[in-house]
């Protein structure tokens, strides 16, 4: 089983009143330990409703999530489920606990009821990992965007978590601060092999991913290698989202009958397709 | 910008009394404080002074600000002053009108002045030698004992917390919030009470609604990282008594020791 | 007419430890009918700067003109002619959302104009106009609370808000900030079309540079509290050293064209759209055959 199964999973919002509203309809995941995957869809489509099953902050109106075999709807469980699983949230402001960053950063472990001395090695451990550790006596006020969400990555760390879920961590960033974050994330997931489900509507950011998952209206629309998902970008704008500068290029470059190959996303991708177009026609 | 106007009164450093266990400062504030009225002796007023101010220049809290701290209850002081000067039956020195001042009432005037002043100036000593956050700690430490009479001494600690991590963050909102309707043609500055008042509405409306959906991002952000209560909860920075804090208390038992002696020898 | 900026500098909490000059004797011009964007690093003077726009903050130092008229004039006579210029700017924070308090949409929207001293029937029509302007159709959503909408319909409600009290300038810090694809598009056709039909000079305030190359045809780069340059689009974009020094990026499909062009692909590098790159590059390609 892999390490995150979502089983036909439904979710309503008031359900049985006027206002009910299906957030999440009959969504069927599984994320395999060690993935980094990106999930794409407009607002409304369901993926931070999705996002807040992962870790039991929601339950399934129907069907389940298991985190390592176990599942969210069984109580006792989840307190392990949680701190397998990080979360990181959109406004930086709104999810660090203490006034002090290496406070902040042990929260986590103390509610684990870690003992001091070993709190204090993972505080350690943790800010090094983000990159924070000169910081770790700041007041959280005083840090950019960029550096307060690599705390709250941090106080996730030091839970010893397995798996970063991350729920549109750079919608409130200047670009310095979205490329921060985005490095860190990159990082941890190479160097420590911790898998990461990335929400984001920067497609950039996306094209990182070893996977894409396409929400649309409470659904999975699509799911596959960011070169296949982008190389439709017309399908991909229809529903709302972009695609990468290089993708969307050779997209129209495609459509105007020059032939390039179909899974170009970086710009180095792009520039050895014309590279080699141009040397075949010569 | 209002986003910069600091918390407390803490005055960051490294001397002794910073360093001492926040509890400890706590506790010894309040034996202190009832020295200061139960030790009426004059000898006895001379050494608590001079205590005192040692442990201001021990602090190295610059005197002006610890003067500073006097400023608000200023009058307070001056009043309790002049009510003994003319209210004690005794030899009198001048008269003015039908009030009549008296040396003893001098005297006594002058022993309740001291005794407020030596209360505040111990007091700020305690907050400017101790951060927010360490004031937290150890009101948590020493009400928890309170926790089986249904004190909720965790929790009241994390509110305490949380808010000392959200003013900053809120000013700076509240200020956002302002210009945002002065551009709407608000003016703040003029009108009578009434208009000031109803001027708050776009203010406070917004930054209510906002205060509450921080609050709730927040529950969930910590819920996320396993918060439970305080229930089988460590802390990274438990309080735990140095040797310097029993030679603290050994050295205020000796000074407590002294004062009884003089006390109960006059 | 203009909003003119004479040697402003302004000084955050003059004279206290706190002591912070954010601005540094800038001096510009933002043309009338102009598509004004200005960029730069977080903390470069940009927010401070718009809220000099209209009389929000008093530079320490220097002027600010709205049509030749100074905001900080506070003599008798020019008091009440100071105000008027400053209403003439339409101020957009960050998140306007977050600054909605009535009721209901239309009460929001009237706010404004009611500070102006505007009532009845002429403050429904402005009302009225405003919410059409931003694409709220009046009859469905004057009623309804302003906080069942969706975030990018708050927004428009936000900006409303704002157009209700009929400014010539508007300005907008960030106004795409948060939105999804789909929204940022939306609301900047909006923008697009506030310019065009109603012929109001826009400021705006971005960290995207496809928008400000697409959109503005003057560009303001800020640099720790200096003006670092002021002009259009391509011409600041060519400016590699300038760029960086403000810790910016150009356009990724400028950026990209360079790229093919350094690789030995002879392909004009100036396209600051995907429409002009794919063009350059179908050039390129043409001749190459």
């Amino acid at each position: 089983m892999a390490f995150i199964e979502v089983e036909n999973l439904t979710h309503k919002y008031h359900p049985g009143t006027s206002q009910e509203f299906v957030a999440l309809d009959k969504v069927n995941l599984s994320i395999a330990a060690g993935e980094f995957v990106a999930v794409l869809g407009t607002n409304g489509s369901g993926k931070s409703t999705l996002a807040r099953h992962l870790n039991g902050l929601l339950l399934p109106t129907e069907g389940r999530c298991l985190v390592d075999g176990l599942d969210t709807c069984k109580a006792q469980d989840l307190w392990q489920i949680r701190q397998q699983i990080g979360m990181v949230f959109q406004n930086p402001d709104n999810q660090l606990i203490a006034a002090v960053v290496e406070d902040d950063v042990a929260f986590g472990p103390e509610n684990l009821g870690v003992e001091p001395q070993e709190i204090r090695r993972r505080v350690k451990e943790a800010l090094a990992a983000v990159h924070m550790t000169k910081f770790r006596t700041y007041a959280p006020h005083l840090l950019s965007g960029g550096q307060k969400q690599r705390i709250a990555i941090a106080g996730a760390l030091a839970m010893h978590t397995r798996c970063l879920v991350l729920d549109e961590p750079t919608a409130m960033l200047d670009p310095q601060g979205r490329e921060e974050v985005m490095r860190t994330v990159q990082r941890l997931h190479d160097a420590q092999g911790i898998t990461i489900v990335y929400i984001t509507h920067f497609m950039e950011e996306a094209a990182q991913a070893d996977r894409l998952v396409v929400m649309d209206a409470g659904k999975v629309v699509a799911d596959g290698k960011p070169q296949e998902l982008f190389a439709d970008a017309g399908a991909m704008k229809k529903r709302g989202l972009d695609v990468p500068v290089a993708a969307e290029v050779s997209w129209r470059l495609r459509q105007k009958g020059i032939e390039l190959p179909a899974d170009i996303v970086t710009d180095e991708e792009l520039l050895k397709a014309l590279e080699a177009y141009t040397c075949q026609s010569n | 910008m209002l986003s910069n106007i600091t918390l407390g009164q803490f005055f960051p450093g490294d001397s002794v009394l910073h360093r001492l266990d926040p509890r400890v400062k706590i506790l010894l504030l309040l034996v202190y404080l009832i020295e200061v009225f139960v030790f009426s002796h004059p000898l006895a007023y001379a050494v608590l002074t001079v205590v005192t101010f040692l442990l201001i220049l021990l602090s190295g809290v610059p005197m002006r600000m610890m003067l500073r701290s006097l400023k608000p209850l200023w009058w307070i002081i001056l009043f309790t002053f002049l009510i003994h000067l003319f209210s004690n039956p005794g030899t009198p020195l001048v008269r003015v009108w039908i009030f009549t001042m008296t040396w003893e009432g001098v005297q006594k005037g002058f022993f309740l002045s001291l005794r407020l002043v030596l209360l505040i100036l111990a007091s700020s000593l305690l907050t400017f030698t101790t951060s927010p956050l360490k004031l937290t700690d150890a009101l948590e430490s020493l009400l928890s004992p309170f926790r089986r009479f249904g004190l909720p001494a965790h929790e009241l600690a994390m509110m305490m917390t949380i808010a000392l991590r959200f003013i900053p963050t809120l000013i700076a909102e509240t200020d956002k919030i302002m210009k945002a309707q002065q551009s709407r043609g608000v003016d703040f500055s003029h009108g009578n009470v009434l208009t000031r008042l109803r001027n708050m509405v776009p203010i406070l409306v917004p930054l209510f609604l906002s205060a509450f959906r921080r609050a709730d991002e927040l529950a969930l952000a910590m819920e996320a990282r396993c918060y439970r209560g305080g229930v089988g909860r460590t802390q990274m920075k438990a309080l735990q008594l140095l040797s310097i804090d029993y030679a603290a208390v050994a050295v205020f038992i000796l000074l407590t020791a002294g004062l009884a002696a003089i006390q109960i020898m006059a | 007419m203009s909003i003119e900026l004479k040697q402003v500098s302004y000084t955050y909490m003059p004279k206290t430890p706190f002591e912070r000059q954010a601005l540094r004797e800038v001096s510009l011009t933002i043309a009338e009918g102009s598509f004004t964007a200005i960029a730069g690093h977080t903390g470069s003077g940009k927010s401070t700067l718009v809220q000099h726009l209209n009389g929000l903050l008093t530079p320490t130092s220097g002027q600010v003109l709205v049509d030749g008229i100074d905001l900080a004039d506070s003599s008798k006579a020019g008091r009440e002619q100071a105000r008027r210029a400053r209403q003439q700017v339409g101020m957009v924070f960050q998140y306007p959302e977050q600054q909605l308090f009535e009721e209901t949409i239309a009460a929001d929207v009237a706010f404004g104009p009611q500070n102006q001293g505007l009532s009845g029937e002429a403050l429904m029509q402005r009302v009225r106009e405003a919410m059409e302007l931003v694409e709220l159709d009046y009859d469905k959503y004057k009623d309804r609370s302003p906080f069942q909408l969706s975030g990018g319909q708050k927004r428009r409600a936000a900006i409303a808000g704002v157009l209700a009290m009929q400014p010539r300038y508007l300005v907008l810090d960030e106004p795409t900030a948060g939105l999804d694809p789909c929204g940022r598009e939306a609301l900047i056709r909006t923008i697009c079309t506030l310019k065009k039909k109603w012929e109001l000079t826009i400021v705006f305030i971005s960290h995207s540079m496809e928008d400000i190359a697409r959109l503005a045809d003057s560009v303001i780069i800020m640099k720790q509290g200096e003006l670092a340059m002021q002009a259009a689009p391509a011409e600041v974009f060519a400016q590699d050293d300038l760029l960086q020094a403000a810790g910016l990026k150009k356009p990724h499909i400028l950026a990209l064209l360079q790229k093919l062009q350094a690789a030995g692909i002879p392909v004009r590098a100036e396209a600051l759209t995907i429409e002009d790159g794919v063009q350059a590059i179908r050039e390129v390609l043409a001749r190459a055959k």
